[in-house]
């Protein structure tokens, strides 16, 4: 994964202070994450925490933060491991033997919210709703982290010990608090309590529900944290906890949170690709010597070449054929490749695309014409006809199509990308097509989204593809997608 | 050497009063870039207050601002210092005549006198306390980033002909990105790292009140709401700080009490830039069901 995980120095720590421990540990949790960390850093760390008060977590983190994380990617992955480690400390988490089971301090502040009559040991389940829903309804930051705490302490069913992450318990939990009927009814209350509210209205304070009902799940996530942290200690919590930065999520694995984070991160990506393409070509070497100008530019010196002139190189611009599998879990592979592509279609002549699953469509129209590429992604999830009998991969049909209708466009100018993992589902791989293809085109390049240990493996034929290509390339995130396109222009 | 700040609620409180409203993270940042003599490198997206903060930092310091602004082909001549090479010719010039040894001519020539100061020298041979920003540091080559280490980390500059010009004071150091490319490792190991964000709902609404006169306070309310809506949709160029106190600022002129539908839709056009973002921003808020959370 990085280089950094190994043995960079860290800090020789003098025994007995509690805290040097502590912040090495931390450091080295990060390392271990992909931030890298430099030893300086380090040392800037420990000054910095120096001179700010530990009781203050909020200063504390960004101190912190200002000296170790030196970009805004790496931000969640830090507070993950911040969280761990510190967050979780204050006298006010101390967590009694029997808390699992027990209620314990969040009862108190509940009661002393005022909302409920009696004082009984535990909420029944339609008080804990009700709860909630007030809690949402106001936006009380205090009773929305009593009413996660309680939340989770009721329905997540946590076991003291059980090696699991805390997907599966937030789940558990989720899934009795049913969080879009509360939203529902929060919207019904909405409606019917004023007389004017229009749609407009309507729509921002559904925007501000949902946002709180994030921030309800983000308590919950922390709830479940610490308790995991207080049940098998830091070390083992954070190793399970270990967030990836975006640039190492796996396209084929990620969660709805993760495709977010992704696509988040490909903006600034796509950006940044572009701007150094644009300075690789300008400030590329000079061209071939110029003989016309520099006997013209002779002239002034009475015929001696004293300034030598060079022709403007003329950079090479592939045209780009991409040809995607859209199905399933390929699916958002796919996606992020064809808006990088598209992000950076200035540095091509020319880029037309194809999606596939058994059938092909071409959707280079809904490229055109739009600056809105997410948006275009979306038509073509949903519009292009890719289906031609059930609906699972053949890419030798579908490869078939794409060279009865669109071969005749490939030229010695062309590179063809193909993107999938190619799981024919034991079709006929018609691997004669790229053969074919790239005797005609200029490149042919296969890019995998699976790890490549999984080639060739089931129903996977890119042993049957691959020598016809120029090149099979595993791209599992945008780090290697980054890697890649960055070659091809 | 002394310090200019006491503590983190210090440095919050005195740029509130120069109506810099932000977090005290950010607080602790600047608090610590002091404590530390470090430069601080500020990343976020565009118009959310980068440039002011060293603006407003220096104004809550009584300092002088000394800004670099760089761009591709900033050179050494143009961000550190130059040799007046006019006045040396007039110097040489002028003593032509007289009998004069050639060391003593050459070691004249070189001297503080023929120094033309740029800003980064300038900052740290000046006697007043200073805050020096350098504004897009993106977007100069990776090459030229190495001109400032030296003064990032030593507080000082090599001049050949002179020896070592040293700092006379620190000045508090701001270097801001837009993130257009990675800056190098050895750029950002010197500085503390601070990542600007969109600012949230409630501190957004303060930013409206203090900035614009006479908003009514629910129509700052409405305004930074309608903000946070948009912002949350996928936008090429989501509306940057001070495109909402520009929308604010209209909504005041046209005597609007109360953001509906046809308001927002008339107006949006202050707060987004390009077409798609309009069309899919109307679209949007035309209706109740929300985007995917």
């Amino acid at each position: 994964m990085t280089a950094y995980e190994t043995d960079l120095p860290t800090l020789p720590v003098e025994a007995g202070d509690p805290l040097l421990d502590l912040l090495n540990g931390f450091i080295a949790e990060l390392r271990a994450v992909g931030i890298p960390a430099s030893l300086t850093e380090n040392l800037d760390a420990m000054e910095a925490v120096k001179h700010v008060p530990i009781t203050d977590r909020e200063t504390f983190k960004y101190a912190l933060a200002a000296t170790l994380v030196k970009n805004q990617a790496h931000w969640k992955a830090f507070e993950t491991v911040f969280e761990v480690y510190f967050s979780l400390r204050g006298a006010q988490y101390e967590i009694a033997a029997d808390d699992l089971d027990e209620a314990d301090e969040a009862d108190g502040e509940i009661r002393a919210q005022g909302d409920r009559g009696s004082g009984g040991d535990m909420l029944s389940p339609e008080e804990l709703a009700e709860m909630l829903y007030r809690a949402l309804m106001r936006g009380d930051s205090e009773m929305l982290r009593a009413a996660a705490r309680e939340a989770v302490r009721r329905y997540a069913g946590m076991e003291p010990g059980r090696p699991v992450g805390g997907t599966y318990y937030l789940y558990r939990t989720l899934r009795n608090l049913d969080l879009e009927g509360v939203l529902e009814r929060l919207m019904d209350a909405e409606q019917h309590t004023e007389g004017d509210v229009d749609d407009f209205d309507l729509r921002l304070r559904r925007d501000e529900f949902e946002l709180r009902i994030a921030e309800l799940k983000r308590q919950i996530e922390a709830e479940i944290r610490r308790r995991l942290v207080a049940d098998r200690g830091v070390e083992a919590m954070a190793k399970t906890l270990r967030k990836p930065l975006p640039s190492d999520i796996d396209f084929m694995h990620a969660s709805r949170e993760e495709m977010a984070s992704l696509r988040k991160a490909i903006y600034p990506l796509t950006r940044k690709l572009a701007a150094r393409l644009v300075r690789k070509r300008r400030h590329g070497r000079a061209g071939p010597l110029d003989f016309r100008s520099t006997v013209r530019h002779s002239l002034s010196y009475g015929g001696v070449p004293v300034e030598p002139k060079f022709r403007h190189p003329r950079p090479h611009k592939p045209d780009i054929m991409v040809v995607a599998d859209v199905s399933g879990s390929v699916a958002a592979f796919a996606r992020f490749t064809l808006h990088l592509v598209y992000a950076i279609s200035s540095q091509f002549s020319k880029v037309r695309s194809f999606v596939f699953i058994d059938g092909l469509d071409e959707v280079t129209s809904f490229f055109e014409g739009t600056d809105d590429i997410a948006e275009a992604v979306h038509r073509v999830n949903t519009e292009a006809d890719v289906v031609w009998v059930d609906g699972h991969s053949d890419y030798g049909h579908a490869l078939g199509v794409f060279w009865d209708n669109y071969a005749d466009d490939v030229g010695p100018r062309t590179t063809v990308l193909i993107l999938g993992d190619a799981r024919n589902n034991y079709h006929a791989p018609e691997s004669w097509i790229i053969k074919a293809l790239q005797q005609k085109a200029r490149h042919v390049f296969w890019l995998n989204p699976e790890p490549r240990s999984y080639w060739d493996t089931g129903d996977s034929i890119v042993g049957e593809y691959a020598p016809h290509c120029d090149g099979v390339f595993e791209v599992r995130n945008l780090r290697q997608l980054e890697a890649f396109v960055d070659r091809l222009a | 050497m002394s310090h200019r700040f006491t503590d983190v609620d210090a440095v919050q409180q005195d740029l509130h009063k120069v109506d810099y409203l932000c977090d005290s993270g950010l607080a602790g940042v600047v608090y610590l870039a002091d404590r530390l003599d470090k430069p601080v490198l500020v990343e976020g997206p565009a118009g959310t207050g980068k440039t002011q903060l060293a603006k407003s930092v220096a104004e809550m310091t009584g300092s002088r601002l000394i800004r670099l602004q760089c761009y591709e082909g900033l050179d050494e001549a143009k961000a550190l210092y130059e040799w007046n090479y006019k006045k040396q010719l007039l110097r040489i010039q002028t003593e032509r005549d007289a009998d004069v040894g050639w060391d003593e001519v050459s070691d004249d020539i070189f001297s503080d006198e023929f120094l033309l100061t740029r800003p980064l020298l300038e900052a740290i041979r000046a006697v007043d306390p200073i805050v020096l920003l350098i504004d897009e540091v993106d977007r100069v080559e990776v090459e030229t980033e190495a001109l400032l280490l030296e003064i990032l980390s030593e507080y000082q500059v090599s001049i050949p002909e002179l020896g070592t010009m040293e700092a006379l004071q620190v000045p508090l150091v701001f270097l801001t990105s837009n993130n257009t490319r990675e800056l190098s490792e050895a750029l950002k190991r010197r500085c503390l790292y601070l990542h600007i964000d969109y600012p949230t709902m409630e501190r957004e609404k303060e930013i409206v009140l203090a900035k614009v006169p006479d908003i009514a306070e629910n129509l700052a309310d409405q305004v930074a709401r309608v903000v946070r809506s948009i912002r949350r949709l996928e936008l090429k160029k989501p509306p940057s700080v001070s495109e909402t106190l520009d929308w604010a600022r209209t909504l005041v002129l046209l005597g609007v009490q109360h953001i509906d539908a046809d308001v927002a839709a008339e107006t949006v056009n202050i707060l987004l830039k390009y077409q798609s973002d309009i069309a899919k921003a109307n679209k949007e808020l035309a209706t109740v069901e929300g985007i995917e959370p």
